[in-house]
């Protein structure tokens, strides 16, 4: 793991360096074209300069916040949801990280999961949707599947790939696409007015959308190749030592793999970050797959499958060998390559029931909604929401009153 | 002439007893280390044990209300989270806990036979973390044995074990729960 932890702190650096040679690159081209004199070139460096100044700070501090607000995640406590705070916790304990991630929950029906930030200051997100059709040692497998992310410090490089590519991603799509139809609009008053200076400012503004429109794509691409697909088996291995129960995870990946509902708040920035890759059922097609940043899952789930006789990395490693051929990168220095005791199922299951735990999962949501729970006598349970003005509240099966 | 072999000698003598000198402190922080990080395990298993210690009251409280019966399953939890409070020692608390968690699953098992009792909501929740607590217990066990390992494996090889002898360094016990009431299937009376 500890070799992992380099490559991805070496990733880092030369990230952040490449973005301020590009910045810099830009801000020169900018600043030159649009005043034409070596003052301007400066001034457009120094701006430049700055401003990777402000998205490396932006992306170290905030990093982990914007990218849980994009994806519309919110934040749950013990008490909202338990049980999947306690599997949390669980995992933060088997991995050994200095502290307990904060816990998120996505408002969606496609089930999916992702981690961000650092082992001592990490966040783990899932979505309703995977609440409601996993069942406890099948979420366990996942969350120890993002853990492992987090220990191996993907989700940090993650997490500073994310903002500072992301950033330029997310520009450039607004400003072409504002372009396209704004410059549409301009061109009707401009053609009313014809003003020498704004017709060559427009041209200056034009040729950046197109260098941006250009550059955009490539960088997503980027950032696709910085998470590279042994990361994802990487995770998966870790996820078997920290459970001792690959199975766990491998029906996991199936269900998910399963289910054809898009995750809507996902894009080309947060995607990557997923535990299955939530925009590759949308859209499809061949290409995609050359670019994809996650291994094919059935392909995860027969490796996790065929462990059949320890969870240590060595038996992940014996799996994979006998189903791709080579080892997987990274991890020949894992501690916990020797073999370690499968866990057997010691605790019986109970019945999985899809319909109770869709309606828990969407209780969770109620609670971090801070509606007002009431378990009535008779055995229904009130969900008061927070607007409710009134002192009390009726029963609507058994009529009898409640206060709030 | 000899005066100057004589330096010669002395000075390659100060100069390996340096090395060896720096070589014992090296090694002695490093197990020091090593201790610290097998008692900071130790604590993490510790804190989870007090948890399911602090949990059995109330669920034993709740079970109570709906299986009144089974009076015998509840003094021998009770009696055995006394004993795994009282244990101290590493191994004694092994076999006290491995004990506890042998009449819990008892008790759950009981717990099982009264529909009532598991559609309530507050005993839902406490089973919920009582299992948790018994996974955390089980991965927080998995860490300090894994600690203890290194630990142990340090203070044994050569040649670290002198440094470990002189500096008093002892091994440590593994924590095993894996005794017969664990073994054990758990018995349902009705």
């Amino acid at each position: 793991m500890w070799q992992a932890i380099q490559q991805n702190k070496i990733k880092s650096v030369i990230l952040i360096i490449s973005m301020g040679i590009l910045l810099v690159m830009l801000g020169a081209a900018i600043g030159g074209s649009v005043t034409g004199s070596q003052d301007g070139i400066l001034g457009g460096v120094f701006l430049a300069g700055l401003a990777w100044f402000f998205l490396t700070v932006l992306a170290v501090l905030e990093g982990k916040n914007i990218l849980l607000s994009l994806s519309g995640a919110r934040e749950v406590s013990h008490d909202d949801a338990p049980q999947l705070y306690n599997i949390v916790e669980e995992m933060r304990i088997a991995a050994a990280l200095p502290a307990t991630p904060k816990v998120f929950i996505i408002e969606s029906r496609a089930p999916n999961a992702f981690a961000v930030g650092t082992p001592s200051n990490a966040a783990v997100a899932v979505t309703t949707g995977l609440l409601s059709v996993l069942s406890r040692d099948e979420l366990q497998g996942v969350i120890a599947h993002e853990i492992g992310h987090v220990k191996n410090q993907d989700s940090r490089f993650m997490t500073l790939a994310g903002i500072m590519l992301g950033v330029i991603v997310v520009l450039a799509d607004v400003y072409t696409r504002s372009m396209f139809y704004g410059g549409m609009g301009s061109r009707r008053s401009s053609s009313s007015s014809r003003d020498g200076g704004g017709n060559q400012l427009q041209l200056i503004l034009f040729v950046i959308a197109i260098v941006l429109a250009i550059l955009a794509p490539i960088l997503a691409n980027l950032l696709y190749f910085a998470c590279s697909r042994s990361r994802e088996y990487l995770a998966d291995a870790s996820a078997a030592i920290f459970t001792r129960y690959p199975e766990g995870l491998a029906s996991a990946l199936e269900k998910i793999s399963r289910s054809t509902i898009p995750l809507e708040s996902a894009n080309r920035v947060t995607a990557p970050m997923y535990i299955i890759n939530p925009l590759n059922k949308a859209s499809g097609n061949a290409v995609f797959s050359l670019f994809s940043t996650h291994p094919p899952t059935e392909e995860r789930i027969k490796i996790l499958r065929t462990m059949a006789s320890g969870a240590g990395l060595g038996e992940y490693n014996k799996a994979y060998a006998s189903l791709k051929g080579g080892n997987i990168a990274g991890g020949s220095d894992l501690r916990s390559a020797e073999e370690l005791e499968l866990r057997g199922i010691k605790r019986e299951q109970p019945a999985f029931d899809r319909k109770q735990q869709t309606r828990d999962a969407n209780d969770i949501l109620l609670r971090v909604n801070k509606f007002n729970f009431i378990d009535c006598a008779c055995g229904l349970r009130i969900k008061v929401p927070p607007m409710f003005s009134a002192k009390s509240v009726n029963c609507p099966r058994c009529g009898a009153k409640h206060e709030i | 002439m000899s005066g100057a072999v004589l330096g010669i000698m002395a000075m390659v003598f100060i100069g390996i007893v340096v090395v060896i000198g720096l070589w014992f402190l090296m090694t002695y922080n490093g197990l020091v280390a090593l201790r610290n990080q097998v008692k900071n395990a130790w604590a993490q298993i510790d804190v989870q044990l007090k948890r399911r210690h602090d949990l059995i009251p109330n669920i034993v409280e709740t079970v109570k209300g709906y299986a009144k019966h089974e009076s015998g399953t509840f003094e021998a939890v009770v009696k055995a989270r006394a004993a795994a409070v009282q244990a101290s020692g590493v191994a004694a608390q092994a076999k006290a806990e491995g004990e506890l968690s042998g009449v819990l699953s008892r008790l759950m098992a009981v717990a099982e036979a009264y529909p009532d009792l598991k559609a309530n909501q507050n005993f839902l929740a406490l089973q919920e973390e009582l299992s948790s607590t018994e996974n955390k217990i089980a991965f927080s066990r998995q860490a300090y044995n894994d600690q203890v390992m290194i630990y142990n494996t340090r203070i044994q090889v050569i040649p670290s074990n002198i440094v470990a002898n002189i500096g008093g360094f002892t091994a440590m016990d593994l924590f095993e729960l894996k005794d017969e009431a664990q073994r054990q299937a758990p018995s349902v009376k009705f």
